[in-house]
């Protein structure tokens, strides 16, 4: 046995594999993330621009290269601006009130309260329910005849809102779910970053003689800054591919009579899997939301970085 | 109180007076809320809860009694056990699409908690090549929008034969760059190089170290991660929908369905949202406070 005879041997193949376990181990403990998000993240976002290429449907499977004819149809579509509008106007009626009150939710949160716990946990509660679920209990409030909303307007003399019918007010409920599910999450993040501003700052405040409302715009606002900017970036990245509670507004779930509140992912959506079958077209939809979301992000770092150099106070943001 | 002891010390005693009297209400540290912090709390609570119980009351009525009043009653009405059962029973199998999002829930989370700690082992406490740049990147992933690659993962799916089949919904999810990110951060911190090297020393070798030392000291944050995946994932609905088909369908896309059949029967929709809510609930009851911690630890950390 060359084991025991020759236990010099055994021990310098010891030592080998012990070296490449050090060089090796962290490689592989790393790579599940890496396989995974190669095959599917980074792999299906650049096949998507493939596709969008090519006649292709969900029967046939890949047909002639049409070069840009996926694009020029798309671009061409009324649908296509209809859902880009919508889009935009129900991420913006969703994300500034958002914002705002989670703020001050934040604020009042920020005081030695009894039963802290208590009142963080119940401005949580939303965010455990579904948004499928979210917008089937709303789009029952904002029914436009038999809903709550509509009827204790009428009950108080005033006219009922055509909830489902005009364009603005469908966005509007729709923006309210997203908000109802999502702010006091973001009333927490603010709440954190508001409990990290050094004490000082207040009582520096305080000895120079400022009020509560001043010392909440003139220190604590500002000092929320970077918190603010990365809760706008990662709303404004999942906001723009808004699905779920639009497209269980109502049973049909094509975004409205006149697509009133149809989003770009349900368009993408319809013309996959709609009777349309068509990869090519949807593929198109989804590569230009792409590269919207990507210019926003870019945007927005050059916004950010921006304020940063006007002289904000740094902070590192994760 | 603290803060003003000082301001007297340099200020004056007028000086604290004041400060003592501004430090009341919201806002700031030491700040002693006021019975208007309760009433507004309260207003905002009363919003989060009641959509929930609206479900609720509408969910223990019957479509006659919900046709002739817009505006139900206050108080729930004895019919939501036997409106549940009739979901639960009815020809779309909502009691399988409980088992499956649980199923699917539990084993994502798992999954991520595993692999993530893993990664989060490697990146905070090994050294290898590449490993700040390798990091870098996972943290940059987190901001592509993966959703939009549907199209092509769809026909990945089709051909695998996988339409249809649990394993689509799961496969994806089961480690995330923001677990790793996680993993990570709390790793960096949470654990002493010394256990590293004490198990180093009882000849553990890389994966036996991270048996032993790396994830029982993950545990805290493990079981945060754990949460935030389960409810991602028992909230999921845009791939489900594409992907999922008859039998193997998880909570909200059994929920679609049930919307688009029984749309005439508001009592019975919204006993499927309220049986859909009701374990989460359940484990948002029992640890809600860890999932706020969570929250409000991953705004601070970064």
């Amino acid at each position: 046995m060359t084991t025991t005879t020759r236990p010099s041997r055994t021990s310098s193949r010891r030592a080998v594999l012990a070296r490449l376990d050090v060089r090796l181990t962290p490689y592989v403990f790393i790579s599940p993330f890496f396989v995974l998000f190669f095959l599917v993240g980074l792999f299906p976002i650049l096949y998507t621009a493939w596709v969008s290429l090519h006649e292709w449907d969900l029967i046939r499977g890949q047909g002639e290269f049409v070069g840009l004819a996926n694009f020029q149809f798309v671009l061409g579509t009324d649908s296509f601006y209809k859902a880009l509008r919508n889009t935009f106007s129900i991420f913006l009626l969703s994300s500034v009130p958002q914002v705002i009150a989670a703020i001050f939710i934040a604020y009042i949160l920020d005081a030695n309260l009894r039963a802290k716990t208590f009142w963080r946990m119940g401005v949580l509660v939303p965010f455990i329910v579904a948004p499928v679920a979210v917008s089937m209990i709303f789009a029952k409030i904002f029914a436009d005849q038999s809903g709550l909303v509509n009827n204790l307007l009428m009950g108080m003399d005033l006219p009922a809102i055509g909830w489902h019918s005009d364009a603005l007010a469908s966005h509007f409920a729709i923006a309210t779910m997203v908000n109802f599910r999502w702010t006091g999450y973001n009333a927490l993040i603010f709440l954190a970053a508001m409990q990290a501003i050094p004490r000082e700052i207040y009582e520096a405040a305080i000895i120079d003689g400022t009020g509560r409302m001043r010392r909440f715009w003139h220190v604590t606002v500002p000092m929320l800054r970077p918190t603010i900017i990365f809760v706008v970036i990662t709303s404004t990245i999942g906001g723009l591919q808004i699905f779920d509670e639009p497209r269980m507004f109502d049973t049909a779930g094509s975004g409205g009579a006149s697509r009133q509140w149809m989003t770009m992912t349900m368009y993408l959506y319809e013309l996959g899997w709609g009777p349309q079958v068509s990869f090519g077209r949807a593929s198109a939809v989804a590569w230009l939301l792409f590269m919207i979301i990507i210019g926003i992000g870019i945007l927005n770092y050059l916004i950010t970085k921006r304020i940063a150099t006007a002289g904000g106070p740094a902070k590192t943001e994760r | 109180m603290q803060s003003t002891a000082a301001i007297e010390q340099f200020a004056g005693k007028g000086a604290a007076r004041a400060a003592r009297r501004r430090l009341k209400g919201g806002g700031g540290v030491d700040a002693r809320p006021r019975w208007w912090n309760y009433v507004l709390l309260a207003v905002v609570l009363g919003i989060s809860i009641f959509p929930l119980y609206y479900a609720i009351l509408l969910a223990s009525s019957d479509a006659g009694t919900i046709a002739r009043n817009p505006i139900p009653s206050v108080l729930p009405q004895g019919n939501l056990l036997s409106n549940v059962i009739e979901v639960i029973t009815s020809d779309i199998d909502f009691w399988s699409a409980i088992v499956n999002s649980v199923l699917v829930a539990v084993v994502t989370s798992l999954s991520v908690v595993f692999f993530a700690t893993l990664a989060g082992f490697a990146f905070s406490k090994l050294r290898f090549r590449g490993r700040k740049w390798l990091l870098l990147f996972v943290i940059a992933t987190m901001a592509v929008p993966v959703q939009l690659g549907v199209i092509p993962l769809f026909i990945i799916m089709a051909k695998v034969g996988w339409v249809g089949d649990l394993k689509a919904v799961i496969v994806p999810g089961l480690v995330t760059a923001f677990g790793v990110f996680w993993m990570t951060q709390y790793l960096d911190d949470a654990l002493p190089y010394e256990l590293i090297e004490a198990a180093r020393m009882d000849g553990c070798n890389l994966l036996q170290t991270y048996g032993h030392v790396a994830l029982p000291a993950s545990r805290g944050a493990g079981a945060m991660l754990f949460l935030f995946t389960f409810v991602g994932s028992w909230t999921n609905f845009f791939w489900p929908f594409i992907i999922l088909r008859g039998e193997s369908l998880t909570l909200p896309v059994a929920l679609q369905q049930l919307q688009s059949s029984y749309f005439k029967d508001y009592s019975l929709i919204m006993s499927g949202v309220v049986v859909s809510v009701i374990p989460l609930l359940l484990l948002f009851i029992l640890a809600g406070r860890q999932l706020v911690g969570g929250i409000m630890a991953g705004a601070v950390k970064g």
